[in-house]
């Protein structure tokens, strides 16, 4: 069994989905783990989106932060060399459109085909969906990272999400600190990679979804 | 001709009680503060506020909301504000969820003149209940509607006295898009200069769309919102 942290889960999911970006590519980060994935980006022709309205986010400095530059998630980011501004009816084309090429997205729950829910949780208010939606329907991949169990241990890999979905549309892969699974084109999931320390046991275990070993 | 107002309070007199206002902003950032600050002065009623979000908790437009101005929100994500959920648990307030994309192109629908237009964001979901669904080419779509708002308040960096806007960084947003989408535009911006000086290829609004100009008096700071 594993016995890392919670950050420490978070970082190594991150550092595996990052492995999947090979420039030149545009993609849209979420909030959560796929914020952090901005670290481990090894290709300079990368170009990060936030759907706020700039394509080109990098790190910024304590002493640069400008109250007026932030990433989705209200963060302070930076402006990267060849960035662009423009509004979110225009950020929306790229997404919907199909002109980014990934998006990187964080999940409460996964069905047995790929479908996620990750905007509502139910018998709480519905108050927001934010860009989810869109970045569902509009980008070319849409990759999802999250732990692979809830806090209390219970499966987020399910055969049917019990909460309300964000899309009909299947994602393309799936990464947690467990396991990376992939989306066939019959709509499967697949098994492709164990974490470092993960077991196939522990995988079955934690997982209530059927999946192709 | 100049569209300059010499006051907030001047600018807002076109506002009245059930208006729809269209608000500018993600958050506090790109948000007309002073403009907001005023209208939780002014004396009015029963407003419906498209906005991305209420504002924050006590900050923004969440002062209206806890006022009780606010009789509907139209936005994508108001759990940024607390009091939203206990304002519309207890029934005092009306709220449409869309998707952050469909909001957008809902207010850039409005400005450009149409109906509404289809989507495939958000089909097979819960927001796509009640909306006419229709087959385009094979894939599903669903239509919105476009949104019109009476009064749009909305930020921008500069304006020259026409009317013509240049924005800052990630404080676009919405701006530009409500700046086509009312009947009446108040923008506040950082500073007003003269027809000219700004350069026509870097003019995001053309200054047809916009009515009334003022300076602001409340600005985002890394310390948060200040009076300049």
């Amino acid at each position: 069994m594993t016995t890392m942290t919670k950050q420490e889960m978070q970082h190594m999911i991150a550092q595996r989905v990052a492995k999947e970006l090979k420039g030149p590519m545009s993609v849209n980060l979420g909030i959560g783990i796929p914020t952090l994935v901005a670290e481990y980006m090894e290709d300079d022709d990368i170009y990060l989106h936030t759907e706020n309205g700039l394509l080109g986010v990098t790190d910024v400095e304590e002493e640069d932060i400008d109250p007026n530059l932030v990433n989705a998630g209200k963060l302070p980011v930076g402006e990267a060399v060849g960035a662009a501004y423009f509004n979110s009816s225009e950020s929306f084309a790229m997404i919907r459109g199909g002109h980014v090429d990934a998006a990187i997205l964080g999940a409460l729950q996964v069905d047995e085909h790929g479908v996620i829910a990750n905007w509502a949780v139910p018998g709480k208010n519905i108050m927001g969906v934010g860009g989810a939606m869109d970045l569902l329907v509009g980008a070319k991949k849409v990759y999802v990272t999250m732990t692979h169990t809830s806090k209390d241990g219970s499966p987020k890999l399910l055969k049917e999400c019990t909460y309300p979905i964000t899309s009909t549309r299947s994602v393309d892969m799936i990464f947690t600190e467990l396991a990376v699974f992939e989306v066939t084109e019959d709509k499967q999931l697949r098994l492709v990679e164990l974490m470092p320390g993960a077991t196939i046991e522990e995988v079955r275990e934690k997982t209530e979804a059927a999946f192709i070993e | 001709m100049t569209k300059r107002k010499q006051s907030s309070a001047e600018a807002l007199e076109l506002v009245k009680s059930g208006d729809t206002i269209l608000v500018g902003g993600f958050g506090l950032i790109g948000a007309p503060l002073t403009l907001i600050d005023e209208l939780t002065k002014k004396d009015v009623a029963g407003l419906t506020i498209v906005s991305n979000n209420l504002g924050e908790s006590g900050k923004g437009l969440g002062i209206l909301l806890n006022q009780g101005k606010i009789k509907k929100g139209i936005g994508s994500y108001f759990t940024s504000n607390r009091d939203v959920g206990d304002k519309y648990q207890a029934g005092e307030i009306e709220l449409e969820l869309l998707p952050q994309g469909t909001l957008a192109e809902s207010i850039r629908a409005g400005g450009a003149g149409l109906g509404g237009y289809y989507t495939t964001t958000g089909v097979g979901t819960d927001l796509a209940k009640g909306k006419e669904e229709r087959e385009i080419d094979g894939v599903p779509y669903i239509f919105e509607k476009a949104i019109r708002g009476d009064v749009a308040l909305i930020r921008a960096h500069k304006a020259d006295t026409l009317g013509n806007l240049v924005y800052y960084k990630t404080a676009r947003n919405f701006n530009p898009l409500m700046a086509t989408a009312a009947k009446t535009v108040i923008v506040e911006v950082d500073e007003i200069v003269e027809p000219g000086e700004l350069n026509p290829e870097e003019v995001v609004t053309p200054h047809l769309f916009v009515d009334v100009i003022i300076e602001a008096k409340q600005v985002l700071t890394k310390e948060g919102v200040v009076s300049v």
